[in-house]
């Protein structure tokens, strides 16, 4: 008999080994698919952005209570929600803080018509058509998105704006809307449990739940 | 129906099973056997060179990279960069819009431009202009890829390179030093029919008394004009009013897809023949339609009796029913014609006088167009379905005799400065007018145009055209009727000029072309300009400004002797069906669009009867040389069934050699072969197989469809009236996809094949609504050409005069879809609208969906198809994804209109009503064959439509509930005739 190349352990060896490849491939990929859909390593949620303006919403939102639309003005009629153009804020600012320096990209804009470049904060994903005023006109407030917009300096993300998170409310609109007198209203409480003024809503609204989930109401 | 026949190959004489094996794997049977199973791919297939082993080395591949096609990489961070100041109307986000007209022929069609942010995505046809009506041709449609054409001329050129405006305008004015009073001075436009084009040029010539006018297209009137000179020694226009016609013949005019007015005419043409049993109650009527044709085109396959004649024998019919009129047509002649045809035919116009048209092709001789005036004239059509009214064009003369005085002028060196204003003359002119030759002998000259073509390498300046989408001016339409022409962006290219701005620039006037076209119709306003001025801006169309119809009286002239009839080869020219001329054919979208009736892209051929084919022993794609007058050109042959025999038709347009983008070179050039003397036919000619054959690349080649064979329905009208339920209903069958309720909308679409031309507008709206690649002619030789609707062309009974019927087939939305269930990811699926939903970020390409689709409607994105040329960018619709390599995609009934009308329907809080939400074929189709709209509303036009009886599903016993049906196609023969043929 010859010499036999392999020991009887190596028949265990070539199991576990099979076994333990399957595994590891098994995890890497798991961790993969996991890493990529995880809002955690996707979306920005919760960091400031800066900007090249110091703009605080925190000041004109909130303590100033300027009305969403004065600047966001194609909101209500638009898939956009609209960046002021240069000329909406110095409407104001020709009259108030004229010299103030945090302006002075802004007044610069205004004299040499250069472009002011914002940085994006809300993204949704590429392959997504969404459309602000239907959702505003449909009982879906700036704050269930946006957040307290009236309470930051620098705007956030508030939200991971995944589709998970988009169809949370597309399934169960009930959970989040709010009359569209109060839509662009900071911190509102439902004077009656959301739970019996949802539905109430819904069916106000006129709202079929079984479209908001076709996929062509967000991808076309 | 579909008892899918997969015989085993050779089972009957097979010795043994290893026989059979060996069978089956020899090439043929193997062919044979993909052929039938696999249509779609089989083209593939016999292409590739793949043996077993790499073909199981690319499965393995394609199945261990599975699912890495779905991932794409993240978005960059992108900016926000809202405007300094937003311009007057923007909304960002929304589209406005903008009416102008389009300009072809010196004839206008009326548009209206859709742009994003200031970028134009679309154009459409203007509800307002009299050519539109809101609906629009495949030219107009696709004119807008040409403003985005990455290879527009941007700069002024001469031979040294790059120049600028102010080194050709002082070249110019030292060349201008040796032409005193412009003696010298000569000037070749396109057909001007702007009257402030016209008064500048008038300006120029008073400023320049001793300059000359030249105008040349190449697809001219020149018959009309000759006719009517003929006729009424004055040039007239002549208007046709469909809508009042019972009885219409048409003598080689192919008025329903190719005239300045065809889009206004189909329309009007088609109100006479929609059947509408449920709806008015009452016993159908239609219109007629008699159809005297050489070339095979939309109206002879719409007729409902059509009489095939070589080009040359049109004529001698036309004198024959001016005899049977009783009008005076010169001696009687007998052709190659049934006399019963001629007597059934007079009989009926005369039945319907004063509700008949008859009408001349711009093709036919003068004599045609003389006689058809006397016989209008005779039946009292004059006046009521026909008009005559003052010529369209500014100054009417003969092209071709035009263009050859100039040439001989350039010549005998009378030009000094020659200015050749848009068109290609050097590319265009007749063979044996040598205008390329003689461009030499003149010292100076300068070509104003889009791209660098033909005529541009030829001359010594080359300057840079705007399109018409970005300049201002002013056009008549087919009737005479004005509208303007209003850019919605300034020059993609600022050195870019209008030939408007460069006559009035020569002519010393320095106002804008603004204030140019303002001032000529400050004068036409009734009462306030700038209300009159804003209201025919934003109409399109100024208001009253169709002429008055003309009466003039026959000038009694007596008509030239019939020739004797020639009985050699003869050759036929006609405009190409879709790049016309050759303006178009650096346009992609138009390269790629089937022409009606062959289905062909990217090239031209010389069409011939099966009959001649078959006694020439010459078969599709074999090369001739065509050999006419001296002058040869090589053509590949296309069998057209319903071709005359002894003829041969070649289209104009192709064989470019520069400035034509993707079609420089494809095809061959006809107009080397075309004389002056006989622009459109030329007996005597020679044909002769050289042995080469080429590739040309149809679609439609390989079935779509299984049992393809029923997928129109037909009748004549008065089998429909002896049984309106005439179509095919199959049994309603148990289907295991369980039945589902639409609550909400129910979106449903009905199209009418009586009233389909097959002239393809809705594949070209489409592709420009939903950003539809082109895929070039390797592309579509194996089947994979990327339109979301295509119209399919069916013959039916004899191959030389046979039936032809279209069908325009998009998605049809089955309820039942069979793809929806093979689909592995669920990346198509229903909606709660009843929509076939396709999602592209969940396919990965497996194709199953296609493959299991009976209908033939998907499409997929074997490459990346998306140009990369960044101009094109700014044209895409910014409301549909562009879709990548791996992903399919079909129609999707526009859901970005209706998104976007569910929308706007849900802020104004009420439903969507009905006819809110047009598809873009349906807007498109200028015969209104396509309604669309909702099926839970009863009132809708597209409940009513599929109420009546002639409403079918195409291949209904696959028991897939389509959403789309369609209306059975009727047509109105005259019984006489067809029982005096069969």
């Amino acid at each position: 008999m010859s010499q036999q190349l392999f020991k009887p352990g190596a028949n265990n060896l070539a199991k576990v080994s099979i076994l333990a490849g399957g595994l590891i491939t098994a995890l890497v990929l798991g961790f993969i698919l996991v890493t990529v859909r995880s809002p955690f390593t996707k979306a920005p949620v919760g960091i400031p952005v800066p900007q090249p303006v110091r703009f605080s919403h925190e000041l004109h939102a909130g303590t100033l209570n300027v009305d969403c639309r004065y600047c966001h003005s194609s909101a209500e009629v638009s898939p956009y929600g609209g960046i002021p153009d240069t000329h909406t804020c110095m409407s104001c600012h020709s009259q108030i803080a004229t010299y103030s320096e945090l302006l002075e990209p802004v007044r610069n804009s205004y004299a040499s018509d250069e472009r002011l470049v914002w940085n994006r904060v809300h993204a949704v994903g590429q392959y997504v058509y969404f459309n602000h005023s239907a959702h505003l006109n449909n009982g879906i407030g700036c704050e269930t998105c946006h957040g307290r917009i009236d309470q930051m300096p620098i705007v956030w993300r508030n939200e991971t704006m995944t589709m998970r998170w988009c169809l949370d409310c597309h399934f169960e609109p009930e959970k989040y809307i709010r009359p569209l007198d109060e839509v662009y209203t900071m911190g509102w409480t439902p004077p009656i449990p959301q739970s019996e003024l949802g539905p109430q809503l819904v069916a106000e609204y006129d709202i079929h739940k079984d479209g908001l989930t076709d996929c062509a109401v967000c991808h076309r | 129906m579909s008892n899918a026949t997969f015989d085993r190959p050779d089972t009957a004489d097979a010795q043994d099973q290893r026989q059979n094996l060996s069978n089956l794997s020899s090439e043929e049977e193997f062919e044979a056997l993909l052929t039938r199973e696999q249509p779609r791919h089989a083209a593939v297939w016999k292409r590739s060179q793949l043996d077993r082993r790499s073909f199981m080395k690319v499965m393995g591949a394609t199945l261990a990279l599975t699912g890495l096609a779905g991932c794409t990489p993240r978005p960059p961070d992108q900016p926000i960069v809202p405007y300094v100041r937003t311009p007057e109307f923007v909304i960002p986000g929304n589209p406005i819009f903008f009416a102008t007209t389009m300009p072809m022929g010196g004839y206008g069609m009326g548009a209206v431009i859709e742009t994003h942010e200031g970028r134009p995505t679309r154009i459409e046809g203007n509800p307002f202009h009299p050519a539109s009506l809101g609906s629009s041709d495949r030219f107009l449609l696709a004119s807008i890829l040409d403003l985005y054409h990455p290879d527009r001329l941007t700069d002024v050129r001469n031979a040294d390179g790059l120049q600028s405006w102010d080194a050709f305008n002082s070249a110019l004015q030292t060349a201008l030093a040796d032409a005193p009073n412009g003696q010298g001075l000569y000037l070749l436009t396109e057909a001007v029919s702007s009257p402030t084009m016209k008064a500048q040029i008038d300006a120029l010539l008073a400023a320049y008394p001793d300059a000359q006018w030249h105008q040349y297209e190449p697809v001219n009137e020149d018959s009309a004009f000759l006719g009517a000179q003929l006729a009424f020694d004055e040039p007239v226009n002549t208007v046709y009013h469909f809508d009042q016609a019972d009885v219409v013949l048409a003598l080689d005019g192919d008025f329903l897809t190719s005239m300045p007015g065809s889009v206004r005419y189909a329309r009007d043409f088609m109100d006479g023949r929609r059947v509408r049993m449920a709806a008015d109650g009452a016993a159908p009527a239609m219109n007629r339609l008699y159809a005297v044709e050489s070339t095979p085109t939309s109206t002879g396959a719409v007729a409902d009796n059509r009489l095939i004649l070589r080009a040359s024998e049109v004529e001698l019919l036309a004198r024959a029913v001016a005899q049977a009129l009783g009008v005076d047509g010169g001696a009687a002649v007998d052709g190659p014609w049934d006399p019963n045809w001629v007597s059934a035919v007079a009989e009926d116009l005369q039945a319907h006088a004063g509700s008949s048209i008859i009408i001349p092709g711009r093709e036919q001789s003068p004599v045609v167009h003389a006689l058809a005036h006397a016989m209008n004239a005779a039946l009292g059509n004059v006046g009521s379905t026909v008009t005559l009214i003052p010529p369209v064009l500014a100054n009417p003369v003969a092209m071709v005799e035009d263009l050859q005085a100039l040439t001989d002028a350039m010549t005998a060196g009378d030009v000094k400065v020659l200015l050749v204003l848009g068109g290609n003359p050097a590319y265009s002119a007749p063979a044996d007018i040598d205008f390329a030759g003689a461009l030499g002998q003149v010292p100076f000259s300068a070509h104003l145009s889009q791209m660098q073509d033909e005529t541009s390498m030829l001359c010594m300046w080359s300057l840079p055209q705007t399109h018409f989408i970005e300049e201002w001016g002013d056009i008549l339409a087919y009737d005479g009727s004005a509208s303007l022409v209003q850019p919605p962006i300034g020059p993609l290219y600022p050195d870019a000029k209008s030939a408007l701005e460069l006559i009035a620039g020569l002519a010393g006037d320095d106002r804008t072309s603004y204030d140019l076209v303002r001032a000529t119709w400050e004068s036409a306003a009734n009462g306030d300009f700038e209300s009159f001025w804003r209201r025919s801006l934003h109409n399109g169309v100024i208001e009253g400004s169709a002429p008055e119809a003309l009466s003039v009286q026959p000038a009694g002239n007596a008509l030239p002797e019939a020739a004797p009839m020639d009985n050699g080869l003869e050759v036929i020219f006609r405009p190409d069906a879709t790049i016309w001329d050759g303006r178009f054919a650096a346009n992609g979208w138009l390269q790629e669009l089937p022409k009606p009736l062959t289905q062909l892209t990217w090239d031209n051929m010389a069409a011939i009867a099966p009959a001649m084919a078959t006694a020439m022993g010459l078969s599709r794609g074999d090369v001739v040389e065509l050999s006419v007058d001296g002058r040869t050109v090589k053509a590949p042959i296309y069998v057209q069934q319903g071709h005359p025999n002894n003829a041969v038709t070649v289209t104009l347009g192709y064989g470019r050699t520069a400035g034509a983008g993707a079609g420089t070179d494809a095809g061959f050039n006809a107009y080397a072969i075309r004389p002056s003397g006989a622009q459109w036919n030329m007996g005597g000619a020679a044909m002769q197989a050289t042995g080469e054959t080429y590739v040309l690349a149809t679609t439609q080649d390989f079935p779509y469809m299984e049992g393809a064979h029923d997928a129109v329905e037909v009748a004549t009208l008065s089998e429909f009236i002896a049984d309106p339920e005439f179509v095919h209903k199959p049994e309603k069958v148990v289907n295991i996809i369980p039945e589902k309720e639409y609550n909400s909308y129910k979106w449903g679409m009905s199209i009418d094949l009586t009233a389909c031309i097959g002239c393809n507008a809705c594949t070209i709206a489409c592709q420009s609504e939903n950003n539809i690649s082109t895929v070039g002619k390797h592309e579509v030789e194996i089947n994979r050409e990327m339109h979301w609707i295509r119209v399919d062309r069916y013959y039916e009974g004899p191959e030389d005069d046979p039936a032809t019927y279209f069908q325009p087939v998009p998605c049809m939305q089955c309820e039942k879809a069979p793809c929806e269930m093979v689909c592995p990811v669920q990346a198509t699926v229903h909606s709660s609208e009843g929509l076939n939903q396709m999602v592209y970020n969940r396919c990965v390409g497996t194709r199953y969906c296609s493959a299991n689709c009976p209908y033939g409607v998907r499409r997929f994105n074997f490459l990346d198809f998306v140009d990369p040329a960044l101009v094109l960018v700014d044209m895409r619709n910014p409301d549909v994804t562009v879709r990548a390599r791996g992903v399919m995609e079909k129609c999707t009934y526009c859901v970005q209109r209706i998104s976007e009308a569910r929308i706007r329907a849900n802020r104004e809080g009420r439903m969507i009503e009905d006819g809110e939400v047009t598809p873009a074929c349906a807007a498109a189709c200028p015969t209104q064959a396509i309604v669309f709209g909702d099926l839970n509303d009863a009132e809708s036009r597209v409940v009513k439509l599929k109420q009546e009886p002639q409403d079918y599903a195409m291949l209904a016993d696959e028991n897939t509930v389509p959403r789309t049906t369609y209306l059975a196609r009727i047509y109105n023969p005259n019984e006489q005739l067809t029982s005096s043929e069969s």
